[in-house]
């Protein structure tokens, strides 16, 4: 790939040495309000939690290895797939995705920093903080049962398990506060993406020029602001039915356990849609790079994104198919999730048009893209599958629908992020990652995670439910759940090799150059890892491609817009 | 037209790259999953994919559209997939120029919106008449009622108009489609929300506490139906069981009519039993249980009028033999930790006496 230097070669970027040196390393990092450190620590922080939260997986499929197992207690268990999923969710997909948000949003419009740089730590620190709570409940709870009680009600916590009656003591606090606290610091960065994309976009940056990237990360900010009310109203209703005599979900009093779910779905779909955003925000930047095409059908993947975020606001209620919502409620809910489909299947189709007629490099940044694009068309086919609610009835709550959201999840956003670790850790850390160790890593995932996710759908046609710490034999289950326990297994492996290749690059990987893979947005016209100021003179963008044009000064965009 | 520059021809595509290799090897794994479920489908008795009922039929052939769909989709677009990423990948022989740079085409776009519209169309329409046809279907007058109350972690069973209340494991007679003899289950929860699901029956529906949920079962062909709670509902929700027994309605009236029993009274040729009952009826036993005929109507936990004609106790993992009934009594917390059923701390000879008069309870 041929590398540019021509942006560059007319400003100085020698570094300031007449700044005094300041206090040390730590309190730098403590007190930064720059976006980059603060990116790099939503980044950090979420690895940490991932492999915790891996480990919570491989305990788990190591109890459901064999039928009526006894390596876990029931108790451990539901402890185990509660911390899982709300770890993930919250403390692993939200602060990487805002994390890599932050760090690249202000290099992609040109511009020095976020829009409002102290918010942006403090909602790092409230998150982080929130992470702190949700696993001091490991020591510092009080159950009725017993020592060590984090919570055991789900990550989605329905009522009434939730109420005081049937969760003593304190491990559902720990959920609600840790959620709750994590929210806000969720608001405040979304806050903080929508401001800056709107007012500080670089000269020449109008919005049709504005990369996807950015777009995507400010649909899902809005839909941060629209969503995760619902989730703090109901967690704060909670408290009240627990501690101030409430009866919002006390049905034991007249609550309704249905009114949590309407309030926790409203939040809890759109927050996938939040996390599956910003994943196509990193593909539609490396596709068209390692395609060496511009993205195919820019106005039509900025109108489906918007239109996937209002969609997805309505469709929340295809969760509680079977809570008796009566078939004129089910009907609604059916069509709008079919819907949402639509502008989805856009995104794919012009994915694979901007590949159709390119020349497709095989770097391991494209590697996981391929993975993700059949893993993301293969996971939106089960979801149609779900749609259809008669069907739901009977794979809703059963290992059919850990399936299909896993693969949303590990297939689609785990590959996409990992793209995106190969593709900007040059720009963060002016290092490349070692490309054979990425490949092995890449190909032990991507068969791990097929022995584990394909097969697991197998169990939920078969009739087993989720959440349960062991199973009965003689249901045809057993062999399918080792399956998948060997997998997971296979993609522990493989997360090694990628840590150890985030850590052995950052010393010792090749000098990663501005631009290593001649790509076309602004990040990349700046050193590796940029300046704390970003661009020494504030960039002027002459199209969606600002680089592109610098490099092809006879075939700009800027002709054809 | 196509917005941008020309499209140039490109080279012709070699077999054998290592791309293709890559994905094809993929496509073969995420196929292959679709064979080993078919193999798997012949040997499992909570099966989604072998109905055997009304309900589960019509989601049946709803879900063989849907898949055969699904299908056609993935095998589409994921074959433009693997055609485009092996045919339009860089050669090292390569001009070095960058390829056309396409910005997008209106027409194709719009063939792209249009289609998946239609298909969501038809997808739709045949889903809304499946709900309608299951939801809202009419009920026959032959219908038997059944009121079900889910429990942390075990089922209650009360028929209404036959007067009969039990437990775990339901008996409903088979319905005739000539004239048809459908049950009816009022679904309701004494505490957290639940879930029946018999796979081969139905679909699942929940029981949510403070809210009424009402499904249908008719199965044609009497047997053993398994399922489970598919709501999770705390500690034990793994071993919820459930056990449908569908008898033709000769055995299902015989079953009504010893049910409708109270216990028999006379144990003079059984002195273990009688000093069992004895024991029973002055131990905390009866703040939970319901023995009719004696003075236990505990409601907290299943009625054990009938309990020695099951053949599961503790909502179905556990054989009901009389080991295992000792067993369970001495300490559920053995056999299924968290069950709320507490240990009583009785001695050997009260266990065994105990024992002794639930095993004369048919």
């Amino acid at each position: 790939m041929a590398t540019s230097t021509t942006a560059l070669e007319a400003i100085d970027v020698t570094p300031d040495l007449t700044r005094p040196p300041g206090p040390g390393v730590v309190y730098e990092w403590l007190t930064t309000v720059d976006h980059k450190k603060i990116g790099l620590m939503y980044i950090v922080y979420a690895l940490l939690f991932l492999v915790i939260g891996g480990v919570q997986a491989m305990l788990m499929r190591i109890q459901l290895a064999v039928p009526n197992n006894h390596f876990t207690s029931p108790q451990t268990f539901n402890r185990l797939f509660t911390m899982h999923g709300t770890t993930m969710i919250f403390f692993v997909a939200v602060p990487v995705l805002f994390g890599f948000g932050n760090y690249l949003i202000p290099l992609m419009i040109g511009a020095r920093d976020m829009a409002f740089p102290r918010l942006n730590a403090f909602s790092f620190w409230l998150s982080a903080f929130g992470g702190f709570l949700l696993y001091l409940s490991y020591f510092a709870g009080s159950g009725l049962y017993g020592a060590g009680s984090a919570p055991d009600v789900g990550w989605f916590a329905y009522a009434p398990l939730t109420s005081k009656v049937f969760s003593p003591g304190h491990s559902t606090d720990y959920w609600t506060l840790a959620v709750l606290l994590s929210g806000i610091g969720t608001t405040g960065t979304a806050i903080n993406i929508v401001a800056t994309a709107f007012c500080m976009r670089c000269k020449g940056m109008t919005l049709n020029r504005m990369p996807l990237f950015v777009w995507l990360y400010t649909v899902a900010s809005c839909m941060v602001f629209v969503v995760v009310s619902p989730l703090s109203a109901a967690q704060i209703m909670l408290c009240l039915d627990r501690y101030l005599g409430s009866h919002f979900f006390d049905t034991q009093a007249g609550g309704s356990a249905v009114l949590w779910m309407h309030f926790f779905w409203i939040f809890g779909h759109p927050e996938v849609y939040i996390l599956i955003l910003p994943t196509f925000a990193f593909i539609n930047e490396i596709v068209p790079v390692f395609s060496r095409k511009a993205i195919f059908g820019y106005p039509a993947m900025v109108a489906a994104s918007v239109g996937i975020g209002f969609v997805s606001l309505s469709v929340w209620a295809h969760h509680m198919f079977t809570v008796g919502m009566g078939p004129a409620g089910n009907t609604f809910f059916v069509f709008a999730t079919m819907v949402v489909s639509v502008p989805t299947g856009i995104k794919m189709f012009n994915w694979l048009a901007t590949i159709w007629g390119g020349k497709v490099i095989y770097r391991v940044p494209m590697l996981f893209s391929v993975g993700f694009l059949f893993q993301f068309l293969m996971a939106g086919l089960t979801g149609i599958m779900l749609s259809a609610a008669p069907f739901d009835w009977q794979l809703s709550a059963s290992y059919f629908v850990v399936a299909h959201f896993h693969y949303v999840i590990v297939g689609g956003i785990m590959f996409s992020l990992f793209a995106a670790f190969y593709y900007w850790y040059p720009k963060m850390t002016g290092r490349m990652m070692d490309e054979k160790l990425g490949k092995w890593h890449f190909w032990l995932f991507v068969i791990g995670f097929h022995v584990t996710f394909d097969f697991m759908h197998i169990p939920g046609l078969l009739g087993m439910p989720r959440r349960v710490y062991t199973y009965e034999a003689g249901r045809g289950w057993e062999l399918w759940n080792f399956i998948v326990g060997i997998g997971a297994i296979i993609q522990g492996i493989a997360t090694l090799i990628f840590v150890y290749n985030l850590v052995n690059s950052y010393f010792r990987g090749k000098e990663a150059g501005p631009d290593p893979w001649d790509a076309w947005t602004l990040e990349w016209a700046t050193t590796s890892p940029p300046p704390d100021y970003n661009f020494a003179l504030e960039p002027t963008a002459t199209s969606a491609r600002p680089l592109w044009d610098l490099k092809h000064p006879e075939d700009q965009d800027s002709s054809y817009e | 037209m196509l917005r941008g520059t020309r499209i140039r021809d490109l080279i012709s595509a070699k077999r054998a790259a290592y791309q293709k290799v890559a994905t094809s090897r993929r496509m073969l794994l995420s196929c292959s999953f679709f064979f080993c479920a078919r193999l798997a489908s012949a040997n499992s008795p909570t099966n989604i994919f072998d109905p055997a009922a009304t309900p589960a039929r019509s989601i049946f052939s709803l879900s063989m559209l849907v898949l055969s769909v699904t299908l056609a989709i993935f095998l589409v677009v994921g074959g433009l997939l693997v055609y485009a990423l092996i045919r339009f990948r860089h050669r090292d022989s390569d001009s070095g120029h960058e390829p056309a740079q396409i910005y997008g085409s209106n027409q194709i776009e719009l063939s792209w919106t249009v289609i998946p519209i239609l298909i969501v169309v038809m997808l739709f329409l045949t889903t809304t008449r499946v709900i309608w046809q299951t939801e809202a279907a009419p009920k026959p007058s032959g219908a038997v009622d059944v009121v079900v109350i889910g429990h942390q972690f075990w089922w209650e069973y009360r028929y209404p108009k036959l007067g009969v209340v039990t437990a775990n494991e339901l008996h409903i007679p088979t319905s005739d489609p000539k004239k048809p003899t459908p049950t009816y289950l009022e679904m309701s929860s004494a505490d957290v929300s639940h879930s029946f699901w018999i796979p081969r029956l139905a679909g699942k529906t929940d029981l949510i506490p403070n809210r009424i949920n009402t499904m249908w079962i008719d199965p044609p062909e009497a047997g053993l139906y398994l399922g489970q709670c598919a709501q999770y509902c705390g500690t034990q929700h793994a071993k919820m069981l459930l056990r449908v027994y569908a008898d033709s309605p000769p055995d299902f009236a015989v079953w009504v009519r010893k049910q409708q029993q109270p216990s028999t009274n006379d144990l003079s040729d059984n002195p273990l039993a009688k000093e069992g009952r004895t024991i029973f009826l002055r131990t905390a036993c009866i703040s939970c249980h319901t023995v009719s005929g004696t003075s236990a109507n505990g409601r907290f936990g299943p009625d054990l009028t009938h309990v020695a004609s099951r053949d599961t106790i503790a909502s179905g993992p556990i054989e009901n033999t009389p080991q295992n009934l000792r067993k369970w009594i001495a300490d559920p917390n053995v056999m299924k930790p968290g069950s709320l059923m507490p240990s009583m701390h009785l001695n050997d000879h009260d266990l065994d006496a105990i024992t002794a008069y639930l095993t004369t309870l048919h």
